[in-house]
């Protein structure tokens, strides 16, 4: 049982967390042809833009609502209404989704009335889709924004079962299945999840669907909106499914959602990164299709096992410091206390369930700051790219994971979910314990000073 | 306060293309009309943050929630030859609470906790949209913390929605002038002694420089703000001439430097062989007639020389590989024609230069440059840049990180030239590393497999 501890710093120092307008964002990037944009000044598009372009080397469309200070005060309905038909007739999308940001937020903007007006003022529009969602800046964080983000795409898109256009009675046997996909997951362990379910015969439909838009892939030809992810009319078709999984805590209200609209069965999986938790997954895709599991996955298992029967050496009693959002704390975490490390500092971002049951004796919401003071004597340091410095400045093993990752190439393509991405993982892990482990010298059995010392005080006593 | 700042910087004398306008046409200011849904640039504070960031012992501490910091820290290339503070992230990350209830009393608190924990030799506190708008009063935060603290606690009064980077560039040198320059004196002055304003060592570009400068004994004295200290640019006020670098990013702080301390000044470039030399010229003839011995004139022709001639040679195997290559520009401002003038020296052809931030003068310099119908674009879409990569009518793209895609997708080269970018492009090293880069961007062997299709599809 960890205890949860809020920072009471009046300065951040070396921010680990990002806003929660920039996590919608790189949910509706899931989705094919989609423009998003934020509802705020121009500068904080600019900066999700960078941030998404260094981390994921691609083009990133988004969009902003160019908000300046009189249209704030007035209200930004006309500049909503300007970006909306901008991008309608430069980018030709089929979704739009606005995000709110902290300025117009404190501003109070009523942005689904003012859609309604718009909507009414330009019927032209018919056929566009139009989502918003609000994510004040100055509240939560990065994966907070994404949940967000997917849960009005399901309460505003997805058409039930017995509502015009929907399929009516679902029979027992289908095989679309629902994917939520939270946001510690990379365009790679996308496509891993897409597999693995499509190997039991399940036809996934997957929200958000990174892996069609940010993979990497070379277009024919150029588009000035998304390319490839979730299209409107698979998000639509969700309400005909037999069944939701959603992968990552932070799913679980979009999960609800779905299944408070369409009655959809569902389960959360808190994480299939790990073994037990690979084989959580593996089994109920097994039960849902009642397919027996391929000899992939078995092989794969095994292939597990035997790196956790090789890799424990190097594990057991190692010290890390741990720097993620709830979500993916919570995966890394866990894989490494059950490899025999020691969570010695974990930091994060934001408020969740998964936080008192991480394997450690605290859990701060803070920033960078407060990690490097509780990581001085580990072994590992696990955070996203702004710990280039920390890691230097402490010379301990640094792992880059989350986002961004912005000083190394392959962010998209990194693996942690599944028995082969655990497999790998265990061996990348692995292998920086033992690059960084120090060889025997004749002075490594002779007590420093200081030891010394501590021994003759001790005995004076 | 702020909107009277605004109206000076937008009435700057300096400035030929504002002195051209009505007395309503300046009070609109010099920048465009953002249009929604159809924008893209950073914001006055990401400007302003650009701008001051490179002070390198200064504590940069950004008021407002926190995507303003959380979203952007440590992701400028700006180089330090000392400390490494001005890469820390400070943010007041303000909640919901301090929204409701204002939040000076925190940015008051966080003040203290980096000055206690950091001791830099001042902070420099950002304002942004949000605490703009519930109106928390930072320049009373500063003014009561530099009291109470004893140190120079600096009211950078440009949150994002005033307008965009470059008005944020503007303000921030307000925030030099006011507050900073002229503070300080420096141990010793010197003829020799310059400023250079706007370079802010990306890459390490004003260490590229600086031995030309230190061969003929010409001092920088401050640079606002490469790989600068807080106490350069507190004594900028007692250098002999100024060179601006960054078009008119800081026109305000060279201006002002002439009116009140009586500096010279002159608008050059460090990029492409001739600017680099002009540049060099142009200091020592400031420095001259303002009182240095003359001997400096004849000492720098000769130094030119020397550069100018090893730099050629180490360009000669680049040129017949590179005659005739058609460039496509996309960039703003001074590199808009300083970069046309350094590829023509190669022999490279300059199919369109993009003019979108570029002033009146740049686009004078530019037709000066490739002649009457020089391809200068306003507004060039996305689309139509990769039309012309991809219809070959351009052989290589330049320009910052978030266009580079349009170029790579094409299956074409890109060589960054914006200030994300890993390579040092100024001076004569500067150009032949350039021209080293775009040649090994063009012949990469990698070229031929990428584009040519998959067996199964020709």
């Amino acid at each position: 049982m960890a205890k949860i501890v809020t920072s009471r710093k009046a300065c951040t120092v070396n921010p680990l967390k990002m806003s929660q307008p920039i996590g919608a964002v790189l949910a509706f990037l899931g989705l094919d042809h989609c423009m998003p944009a934020l509802h705020g000044s121009q500068g904080c598009t600019a900066f999700g833009l960078v941030l998404f372009v260094r981390h994921f080397r691609e083009n990133i469309p988004l969009q902003t609502t160019a908000m300046n200070e009189a249209t704030t005060i007035l209200g930004g309905m006309d500049n909503i209404e300007e970006a909306i038909l901008n991008i309608w007739t430069r980018a030709k999308p089929e979704i739009i989704c606005i995000a709110s940001t902290g300025l117009t937020e404190t501003k109070g903007d009523d942005v689904d009335g003012y859609i309604k007006l718009i909507r009414k003022k330009h019927p032209e529009l018919v056929d566009l889709a139009i989502i918003y969602v609000s994510t004040p800046d100055y509240k939560d964080a990065f994966q907070d924004g994404w949940a967000r983000a997917v849960t009005k795409l399901v309460e505003e898109l997805v058409i039930p079962p017995f509502e015009k256009g929907g399929v009516g009675v679902i029979s027992a046997g289908i095989s679309q299945i629902n994917i939520l996909a939270g946001s510690h997951l990379t365009p790679g362990d996308i496509e891993e999840i897409r597999e693995t379910v499509q190997a039991f015969g399940l036809d996934p439909i997957i929200l958000p669907d990174l892996s069609g838009s940010l993979d990497g892939h070379i277009p024919e030809e150029f588009m000035p909106t998304t390319m490839g992810g979730t299209t409107l009319a698979d998000i639509r078709r969700m309400g005909a499914s037999g069944f939701t999984l959603a992968i990552g805590e932070h799913m679980r209200a979009a999960t609800e959602a779905m299944h408070a609209k369409c009655g959809t069965h569902y389960e959360v999986l808190d994480r299939i990164t790990g073994l037990e938790a690979s084989d959580r997954f593996i089994a109920l895709l097994a039960e849902l299709s009642g397919n027996p599991v391929p000899n992939k996955y078995r092989r794969q298992r095994s292939q597990l096992v035997d790196a956790m029967l090789d890799g424990h050496f190097f594990f057991g009693g190692k010290k890390i410091a741990i720097g993620a959002e709830p979500d993916l704390l919570w995966a890394i975490g866990n894989l490494l206390a059950e490899m025999g490390c020691e969570i010695t500092a974990a930091v994060t971002t934001t408020q969740s369930p998964l936080l008192e049951k991480i394997p450690t004796a605290e859990v701060l919401i803070g920033d960078l700051e407060d990690l490097e003071q509780k990581a001085q004597n580990c072994d590992l340091l696990i955070t996203h790219s702004h710990g280039r410095q920390m890691a230097e400045r402490l010379d301990i093993p640094f792992l880059r994971m989350g986002l961004p990752l912005f000083d190394r190439l392959g962010a998209a393509h990194r693996l942690s979910v599944g028995y082969r991405g655990t497999r790998d993982l265990i061996f990348e892990i692995g292998n920086m314990f033992m690059a960084n482990a120090h060889e025997a010298s004749p002075s490594t059995w002779i007590p420093s000073q200081e030891e010394c010392n501590a021994d003759t005080s001790a005995t004076a006593h | 306060m702020l909107q009277s700042k605004i109206q000076d910087v937008f009435n700057e004398p300096a400035c030929g293309k504002n002195q051209g306008k009505s007395e309503k046409e300046r009070k609109k200011g010099c920048t465009k009309q953002l249009v929604p849904g159809a924008a893209a640039g950073g914001c006055a504070f990401d400007g302003a943050k650009i701008a001051l960031q490179p002070i390198t012992d200064v504590a940069h501490l950004v008021h407002g929630p926190i995507a303003c910091e959380g979203n952007s820290w440590d992701n400028r290339g700006a180089k330090s030859s000392g400390s490494r503070l001005y890469r820390t992230g400070f943010t007041t990350d303000i909640s919901e609470l301090d929204v409701i209830y204002g939040g000076e009393k925190r940015l008051y608190k966080a003040i203290r906790e980096v000055i206690e924990k950091y001791d830099p030799p001042a902070v420099f506190v950002y304002q942004t949209c949000v605490t703009a708008l519930i109106g928390d009063d930072i320049e009373a935060v500063c003014k009561a913390a530099s009291v109470k603290f004893g140190k120079p606690v600096i009211p950078i009064d440009a949150p994002g929605f005033v307008g965009n980077k470059n008005l944020g560039n503007k303000l921030a040198g307000e925030a030099l002038l006011d507050y900073v320059i002229g503070t300080q004196e420096p141990e010793y002055t010197t003829p020799y002694d310059i400023n250079i304003i706007g370079e802010y060592n990306l890459s390490g570009e004003l260490w590229q420089v600086k031995p030309l400068f230190d061969k003929l004994g010409i001092r920088i004295l401050s640079c606002i703000s490469g790989d600068a200290q807080y106490k350069e640019v507190a004594w900028s006020h007692r250098a002999r001439a100024t060179m601006m670098v960054c078009s008119k990013a800081m026109i305000n702080i060279t201006r002002k430097l002439e009116e009140r301390y009586g500096i010279p000044y002159f608008e050059g470039s460090f990029y492409g062989i001739s600017d680099m030399s002009d540049s060099l010229r142009q200091t020592s003839k400031l420095l001259v007639e303002r009182g240095a011995p003359a001997e400096l004139l004849e000492r720098t022709e000769l130094l030119i020389r020397d550069e100018e001639a090893k730099a050629w040679q180490q360009l000669e195997p680049y040129k017949a590989r590179l005659a005739g290559k058609k460039v496509l520009l996309i960039t703003g401002g001074v590199k808009s024609w300083s970069v046309v003038s350094a590829l023509q020296e190669v022999g490279m052809e300059i199919v369109g230069t993009s003019v979108k931030k570029s002033t009146v003068e740049d686009k004078e310099r530019i037709k000066e440059l490739m002649g009457q119908d020089a391809h200068m674009l306003d507004d060039m879409s996305p689309r139509d840049m990769y039309k012309m990569l991809k219809d070959a009518r351009a052989e290589i793209m330049l320009s910052g990180g978030r266009s580079q895609f349009i170029a790579l997708k094409a299956k074409m080269p890109w060589l960054d030239i914006n200030q994300e970018r890993h390579h040092a492009y100024a001076g004569y090293d500067g150009m032949v590393a350039l021209v080293r880069e775009i040649d090994k961007a063009l012949y990469s062997p990698m070229w031929e497999q990428v584009r040519r299709p998959a067996p199964w599809e020709s």
